[in-house]
């Protein structure tokens, strides 16, 4: 039985429901019972201070890699769960590259009870499209929708074969699943581990060329298109993607994307000096395509930002660049960094809260992401303006792998709300 | 400990200077000043006696260690960084990683660590992925003079710099020189260092020839102009650097056989003629005749190629030994600042 809390003082910021003001939010039974006006015979069992604070949906995020099962010495659902939490992260989707990979119901009830026993954010495990990811045979799609997994997904481990993608696609059509693509041409990228441009040719490391990503949207964009399944586009790199995007969505196909906060702040420029912690992949692109996203987003063609969270060990890091592996621990800077795009006048911050959360609601088909009455009580507060320094005694990630590590940040969750409980507080 | 948060990531320039501007590790030439790159030059000069070969032998690193950390193999390089650390009276240690510690799966961390443990003030490093030297340098072992004997595509300070003494012995100055740089230039540490450093030095022109696959445009970003076509591109120059073609270029569909590329970026009798008549033919070696090198001219009164070999010597002794004075005198100068501190 979940407290009446309620959250004093805060202007609540929901976009869905064009709401935008200062007032008090009643919590009851798990779902939002109130917005300002008091309810006769409230009692608070818990209130919280929201003054000076931003009230909003909890941020939904379309990829943070768990590392369970499998790989627990990069991160657990327990810890990679909490850190969410302290990212005002209320619901998460996980990629299937678990090991063994979410093929199989039980993968998927391991997960989903591992994230419910841990109580902090939950998760909606993506089911793997191919058994293994190894692209060959079909997975058990249905089964894995109907155990609790949200989409189905080979990750970036690619189809080769055009013909064993088009069935997936048409299998996964059958039954309206969504399939989420995370297009990268395996031949184009096989080598490379940054962009190619003229900053790989001055690092000399190898790069991965800006059509290792067009050339593989284009072909699920036309597959897509001839089956006419649900598809979700995760963490694009490029503009002319994006665009592909665009066009595609234009005709009508029933298309979505997002893309990674790393993607529009920064550029392989980062890479100078052979910092490891900004080797991600797909990698940091040009200023023409970090320009290209950012128009993308505020003109809807990416519905949502994502943390795309890749907890590494150390080890993983502590190498010459190309010895390393990719990814950000990007859960609990997920906010901070998002709030740049405010500062830089990218988006306003209610559409930067829209982009957190009802963006990647809708692309998942979830009535969350609101607090509209009588919706589900997942809500982050926040203080916009606290700064604070991101350690790694204090990181809740087991991965400690942050290039922001040591730097000074702007922007901090205060509280986390999950289901109506209090799953996280600044301390 | 948090070693993550430890790991900081300058631009290699300036990783490879003390507080006073000397050097302490060499990785790249990208970023140096040019009075330094003069000053290892004229100090490379000073190795070299009246017959064109480096001096016997002097004192300048008597008592320290230098270990040749090979994780690639290669015979030259090693043996001139090992005759030139002999004739600083360095004592000096040969290791090839490739066939011991990391083939029984200890980090390159560790590998490290524990060679620094037998008291090393100086590692040659080579390694196959671009920025491992710069890696150790600034977080491995940043107490260790580390001089960058080549990793991944990325540089190779001193060959680049024993090309420069050759270059300058032939030709006096660099402001008039047009130099033209052949053939595999994508996956050349050679030639970008070489690029770095002759425009810093001020030559006229760097000139870079070869196809789309081996000479991608984006190089015209370091500062040279590229041609595809070798009677243009070797036109007035007074400087050709042939590059070692790699065999396995031919098995991942970047050239199509060994006689196409001979026959039009291939350096011969005939091509050689469209450049000056004094100009100077280098390779960086190991040399394969009748590939990018016809035999006539890798053996011609224009070829350079032996005496840069010699060259390596003079200039590897000059870089150790400036590199070996700036990294002491950073360690005294923490040591000094902790005492103050502590």
């Amino acid at each position: 039985m979940s407290m009446n809390i309620l959250i004093t003082g805060g202007r609540v910021i929901d976009p869905a429901n064009h709401v935008n003001e200062v007032m008090d939010v009643y919590v009851q039974d798990g779902r939002i019972a109130s917005l300002g006006a008091a309810i006769p015979g409230f009692v608070a069992e818990l209130t919280l201070d929201a003054s000076g604070k931003v009230v909003s949906p909890g941020f939904i995020d379309l990829c943070a890699t768990m590392r369970e099962p499998g790989y627990t010495h990069k991160g657990t659902l327990r810890s990679e769960t909490h850190a969410a939490a302290a990212g005002g992260i209320t619901t998460l989707c996980c990629p299937p590259t678990s090991n063994p990979v979410n093929d199989s119901a039980a993968v998927t009830k391991l997960i989903s009870d591992k994230a419910r026993q841990a109580g902090f954010t939950r998760v909606l495990p993506i089911g793997a499209l191919t058994k293994g990811l190894e692209g060959e045979q079909l997975a058990n799609m249905q089964g894995l929708s109907e155990s609790g997994c949200i989409a189905v997904s080979n990750g970036r481990n690619a189809i080769r074969n055009s013909l064993t993608l088009m069935r997936c696609l048409e299998y996964a059509a059958t039954f309206d699943l969504l399939v989420i693509f995370q297009s990268q041409d395996p031949d184009l990228s096989a080598a490379g581990v940054m962009h190619d441009g003229a900053n790989a040719v001055r690092f000399g490391l190898p790069g991965i060329p800006e059509t290792a990503e067009t050339i593989a949207v284009a072909r699920d964009l036309l597959l897509v298109e001839q089956t006419g399944v649900r598809a979700h586009f995760g963490q694009l790199s490029t503009a002319r993607a994006a665009q592909l995007i665009m066009d595609a969505r234009a005709k009508g196909l029933r298309v979505t994307a997002d893309v990674a906060v790393h993607h529009l702040l920064y550029t392989d420029a980062k890479l100078n000096g052979f910092n490891s912690l900004y080797h991600v992949n797909p990698p940091l692109r040009s200023a023409i395509d970090r320009a290209g996203l950012r128009e993308a987003l505020l003109g809807g063609t990416l519905s949502a930002i994502c943390s795309d969270h890749q907890p590494h060990d150390e080890a993983a890091k502590r190498a010459p660049f190309g010895a390393t592996e990719p990814g950000i621990s990007g859960l609990e800077t997920l906010l901070s960094q998002a709030l740049l795009l405010v500062e830089q006048d990218v988006l306003t911050l209610d559409q930067l809260i829209e982009k957190l959360s009802l963006g990647p609601a809708r692309v998942l088909g979830l009535d969350s992401g609101q607090l509209g009455l009588g919706s589900v009580a997942d809500i982050c507060v926040f203080d916009p303006e606290a700064e604070w320094t991101l350690t790694e005694e204090t990181m809740r990630s087991s991965g400690k792998n942050s290039p922001l590590l040591g730097q000074p940040l702007k922007g901090r969750v205060c509280y986390t709300l999950v289901d109506g409980e209090l799953v996280y507080q600044a301390s | 400990m948090s070693h993550l948060t430890a790991m900081s990531h300058a631009a290699p320039h300036q990783l490879q200077l003390n507080e006073q501007g000397q050097l302490r590790h060499f990785l790249t030439t990208e970023g140096l000043s040019r009075e330094l790159l003069t000053d290892i030059l004229d100090t490379a000069e000073s190795f070299i006696d009246s017959n064109g070969r480096s001096v016997k032998k002097v004192p300048l690193m008597r008592g320290l260690t230098v270990v040749n950390l090979f994780f690639e193999n290669s015979t030259r390089t090693r043996s001139t960084f090992e005759l030139a650390a002999q004739k600083l009276s360095a004592d000096i240690l040969n290791l090839n990683i490739s066939t011991s510690a990391t083939a029984k799966g200890e980090t390159l961390q560790d590998t490290l660590w524990n060679i620094r443990a037998m008291g090393a003030d100086m590692f040659v490093v080579r390694h196959a992925d671009s920025g491992a030297a710069h890696f150790i340098a600034e977080n491995v072992t940043p107490d260790v003079a580390i001089i960058n004997a080549g990793d991944g595509r990325h540089a190779h300070p001193t060959q680049a710099m024993l090309d420069m003494l050759t270059i300058r012995r032939c030709k006096g100055e660099f402001g008039k020189l047009k130099v033209a740089i052949v053939g595999d230039i994508l996956h050349s540490r050679v030639a970008r260092s070489e690029i770095h450093a002759l425009n810093t030095l001020g030559a006229e022109e760097v000139r870079l020839i070869g196809p789309k696959t081996l000479v991608p445009d984006t190089l015209q970003a370091l500062g040279a102009n590229i041609y595809r076509d070798m009677k243009q591109g070797l036109k007035d120059v007074d400087v050709i650097v042939a590059l070692r073609l790699q065999k396995e270029r031919m098995n991942t569909a970047l050239l199509p056989s060994e006689s196409e590329f001979f026959r039009l970026y291939g350096l011969n009798e005939e091509k050689l003629a469209y450049a000056k008549p004094d100009a100077i033919v280098m390779h960086p070696g190991p040399i394969n005749r009748g590939v990018e090198i016809e035999s006539s001219v890798a053996d011609g009164e224009q070829s350079r190629i032996l005496t840069q070999v010699s060259n390596g010597i003079a200039v590897r002794m000059a870089v150790m030994s400036m590199a070996i004075t700036g990294q002491l005198q950073q360690q005294q100068d923490l040591a000094k600042q902790q005492g103050a501190e502590g």
